[in-house]
């Protein structure tokens, strides 16, 4: 049964680097460096200002893939993708960001459907403010890895889970484990 | 000259997508941009399009759903539709194929991927 399947943190952190670093030098022309790939709670590793972009992930195994950065950042990464300059976040940005979460929790998801059975993805949601707090309603444990672009730092996070007692056909696209904002 | 309609939710990849085209050495006439599937639809009633560059995940009318649309529906039976997603695996780029896809790009990519894919309708 594909919903059996069992995938350790280390393959999902190997598909999270190799899927980041690959939309960064195809697409943005800038380097990174992963960091540290420790195991937080979702509250624990999100950032309280910012840029937070959650996608949906649902099938035999369902959750949420996340990318978290300063709004200074998402400037920067907009600018390469658009190879226009942005010193402010605006519409534009916001779309650009949520872009490129799509392509690196998609690729995540395409290196992981191997073992895991193949997944639905939900269009991008993207927040930005100060003095939020982002977390999971479930107790779960989210896989962060952190990456390192000149002095700012970007946390790329997945939490997957299998998808109990559904039918993955009966699951709707969309957030399987909601995410509560706290503004 | 191909007018050409891109098709993707995201205003970035539409961008990127103009940009690529625009400086590609390939005689491209006008390029349309469509939201969605449904937008895309009216676009094509509109416009003598010859060629569909469309994503996959979009809400409303997704890219496979448009393409099996167009597959079934004249006069866009043998308008080339070439899908540009972050939708990876074997069996997603298998069904593309299997509904009438002209080609497959996947996210992210290099305007060299898209120049080489589109070479063959010029």
């Amino acid at each position: 049964m594909e919903n059996r399947s069992q995938i350790s943190r280390e393959e999902v952190i190997g598909a999270i680097k190799a899927s980041t670093e690959e939309v960064f030098s195809t697409m943005l022309g800038l380097e990174i460096e992963a960091g540290e790939t420790p195991v937080e709670m979702a509250v624990a590793a999100s950032p309280t200002s910012g840029l937070v972009t959650l996608i949906g992930l649902a099938g035999p195994w369902s959750g949420t893939g996340s990318v978290a950065c300063t709004g200074a950042f998402a400037c920067t990464m907009a600018s390469h993708l658009l190879a226009s300059p942005f010193e402010n976040v605006n519409e534009e940005v916001l779309d650009a960001i949520g872009e490129i979460t799509n392509m690196i929790i998609g690729n995540v998801k395409t290196a992981l459907e191997e073992k895991l059975g193949e997944m639905g993805l939900s269009t991008p949601t993207v927040i930005f403010g100060r003095n939020f707090q982002t977390r999971s309603a479930r107790i779960q444990e989210w896989t962060v890895v952190p990456f390192r672009c000149g002095e700012e730092t970007m946390y790329v996070q997945v939490c997957l889970a299998p998808t109990a007692g559904e039918s993955p056909r009966a699951v709707r696209l969309g957030f399987q484990i909601p995410q509560i904002l706290a503004i | 000259m191909l007018d050409i309609l891109i098709v993707d939710d995201s205003a970035a990849i539409r961008k990127i997508l103009q940009r690529v085209l625009r400086q590609a050495e390939i005689p491209i006439g006008n390029i349309y941009e469509a939201g969605d599937g449904k937008e895309a639809l009216e676009t094509l009633q509109r416009q003598q399009i010859g060629l569909v560059l469309s994503d996959i995940n979009m809400p409303n009318m997704n890219g496979l759903e448009l393409l099996s649309h167009l597959k079934a529906t004249d006069p866009w039976k043998e308008l080339p539709v070439v899908m540009v997603s972050t939708e990876g695996s074997q069996a997603k780029v298998l069904e593309a194929v299997q509904l009438g896809a002209a080609g497959y790009v996947r996210k992210p990519f290099n305007a060299e991927q898209i120049k080489e894919k589109l070479a063959q309708f010029f």
